[in-house]
């Protein structure tokens, strides 16, 4: 078990599985097929990190977001819609558009929250795993259990 | 966050809960970045990353109409990325009806458009800032834009202050007209992390380029030295349209929003290496580098060696000046291969501004003759459909390729391929 604190975005308290990108997670590359899939999954053919993989309900672990500003209406519909990531927990300090989608999800979102986190430090990024079983608490404590 | 009277007044409901819970988003949203002021946005015209009235995106729709019925409309005129499809590009049935489906809400979205601001009913394009659009911002204009490849241009070409902000928080900067004072609207968010040094023996194509560079510095801002000696030191219409391409892959394979071309950006030629920070990274490019990146690049066709079916060029939008100059390419390319016209379905998309003026010269019915359709869509949406994800499509842009499986080619391959058969 490890233990990692970071600065807290949208705040919230969540257990799930991690699914790890060691590089940059393109939103609108990633999620764009969201909307047939019954279960969110990465279509990113440039990220081998998570191509092909669930990332619906999962802790998704990140460095940080790239690609199109469309990134942050992609992560507030899937918020709204139950097709969102459990939570985003940023090894880095988080970019503008993830920011955005936290942001808006958690001032207009009446009951969907997806708890963010960002600056939890390389280590973090390095340490956890696919599968590792996170808990983010609402002070930015990320607590990774294998 | 320090408000002035009249911001603190928006924020406290003034003009209505609605009006206040934007101006909460655009507050906690530049809290998140440290943001100490508010500003007002003083480009003319904003620009809307949303264009497609995708299915999915229900509950942006739904915010947007909340925003109608409560009068937050935007306090500025804006363009919007282009539209997903247009009849003239070609498609079979399925494909349509699937497309249907997929943009269920394209006619609702115009209209909460209309709605909201949009300039007028031609607005719809990736390259609001060339003159035939006439949404060119000047030199220190904050802006509320998203779209990535018109921030990184706007930025870093035209010299205005953006941030890349998301879709919806670009909206609610021109409805608040307020933006948090944070990043790129700052001095010192401006100055450069990397330099980049230009080893190569000839012009890079823009695509690689970029891309490398994206790939590098992901979020950082570039400093780049040598491409002044191919560009030359004036922004001219052939420097522009490079940069325009070039940006948009530092922007889609990275997260650039702000780059510096030695004597040739604005900024640059005014502030020249004093807008390098110390300690900065260094990253050498040349012609073995840029090999690399394009080998790197992955290609999910089930067949790897399938027949293209589809060419797209155009994302961002193409230029007057590129409309001519691929018209006398392919011309030249079929000419040598004695085919007649284009042997892949090919589309060429660019603004309805730019192809109106295209369709003035003599080069639209000589394109025409080719074979090759010019369309205002965005291909990246218009590929954005379960089915034309598998679609074996070839690009020369390094954008399209990285959101959609279109498979990578530069410029000289794609017209060897569309005019000869072959690469």
């Amino acid at each position: 078990m490890r233990e990692f604190k970071g600065r807290v975005i949208a705040a919230g308290e969540v257990t799930a599985e991690a699914v790890v990108t060691r590089q940059g997670f393109n939103t609108l590359a990633s999620m764009q097929m969201m909307f047939i899939q019954s279960k969110t999954k990465c279509v990113d053919q440039s990220n081998p990190d998570i191509y092909k993989k669930i990332l619906m309900g999962k802790a998704l672990c990140l460095p940080q977001t790239i690609g199109s500003t469309t990134g942050g209406m992609f992560l507030y519909s899937a918020v709204q819609s139950g097709k969102a990531p459990a939570c985003l927990l940023f090894s880095k300090e988080i970019d503008s558009l993830a920011a955005a989608g936290a942001v808006l999800a958690d001032v207009w979102s009446e009951n969907a929250k997806m708890p963010t986190v960002d600056r939890l430090g390389d280590e973090f990024l390095e340490y956890v795993q696919d599968g590792d079983t996170i808990t983010v608490k609402p002070d930015g404590t990320v607590i990774v259990n294998r | 966050m320090e408000l002035t009277k009249e911001q603190q007044a928006l924020l406290d409901g003034e003009k209505g809960p609605t009006m206040a819970k934007v101006m909460k988003t655009l507050v906690q949203y530049g809290e998140v970045f440290g943001a100490e002021k508010m500003v007002p946005v003083t480009g003319e015209y904003g620009h809307l990353v949303l264009s497609f009235g995708l299915t999915f995106l229900g509950p942006v729709f739904d915010l947007y109409q909340k925003l109608i019925d409560d009068g937050c409309l935007a306090g500025q005129k804006f363009t919007c990325d282009p539209r997903p499809y247009d009849k003239n590009v070609p498609q079979n049935a399925l494909q349509k009806t699937v497309a249907k489906f997929v943009f269920g809400k394209q006619a609702r979205y115009e209209e909460q458009l209309k709605k909201l601001g949009i300039l007028n009913d031609d607005s719809y394009t990736c390259t609001c800032y060339l003159d035939e659009i006439g949404n060119t911002p000047k030199e220190g204009d904050v802006l509320s834009w998203a779209e990535s490849s018109a921030v990184v241009y706007a930025n870093s070409v035209l010299g205005a202050r953006c941030n890349r902000n998301s879709g919806i928080i670009e909206l609610f900067g021109s409805v608040a007209g307020y933006v948090p004072y944070f990043g790129f609207l700052t001095d010192d968010g401006r100055k450069a992390d990397w330099i980049v040094e230009l080893k190569t023996s000839r012009l890079p194509d823009a695509q690689i380029l970029g891309s490398a560079i994206g790939m590098k510095v992901m979020e950082d801002v570039p400093y780049v030295k040598g491409l002044d000696q191919y560009l030359g030191t004036e922004l001219t219409d052939a420097a522009k349209t490079y940069l325009k391409d070039f940006g948009a892959a530092t922007a889609s394979n990275g997260a650039v929003g702000l780059y510096h071309i030695e004597n040739l950006t604005p900024e640059a030629k005014k502030q020249g290496e004093s807008l390098i920070r110390e300690n900065a990274k260094v990253y050498v490019i040349d012609d073995a580098e840029l090999q690399r990146v394009k080998e790197g690049y992955p290609c999910v066709w089930k067949d790897l060696n399938a027949a293209p079916k589809m060419c797209f060029l155009g994302c961002p939008h193409m230029t007057l000046e590129q409309l001519i100059d691929w018209t006398k390419k392919i011309e030249a390319g079929l000419k040598e291969s004695g085919n007649s016209k284009v042997t892949v379905p090919t589309v060429f998309t660019t603004s309805v501004g730019v192809m109106k003026k295209f369709n003035q010269t003599v080069y639209a019915g000589r394109l025409a003759k080719t074979g090759v359709i010019v369309s205002y869509i965005c291909p990246l949406m218009f590929m954005d459909t379960p089915l034309g994800q598998h679609e074996p499509v070839i690009t020369s842009s390094n954008k399209l390729r990285t959101y959609t499986t279109a498979r990578f080619y530069d410029n000289d391959e794609i017209l060897s391929i569309i005019t000869k058969g072959e690469k």
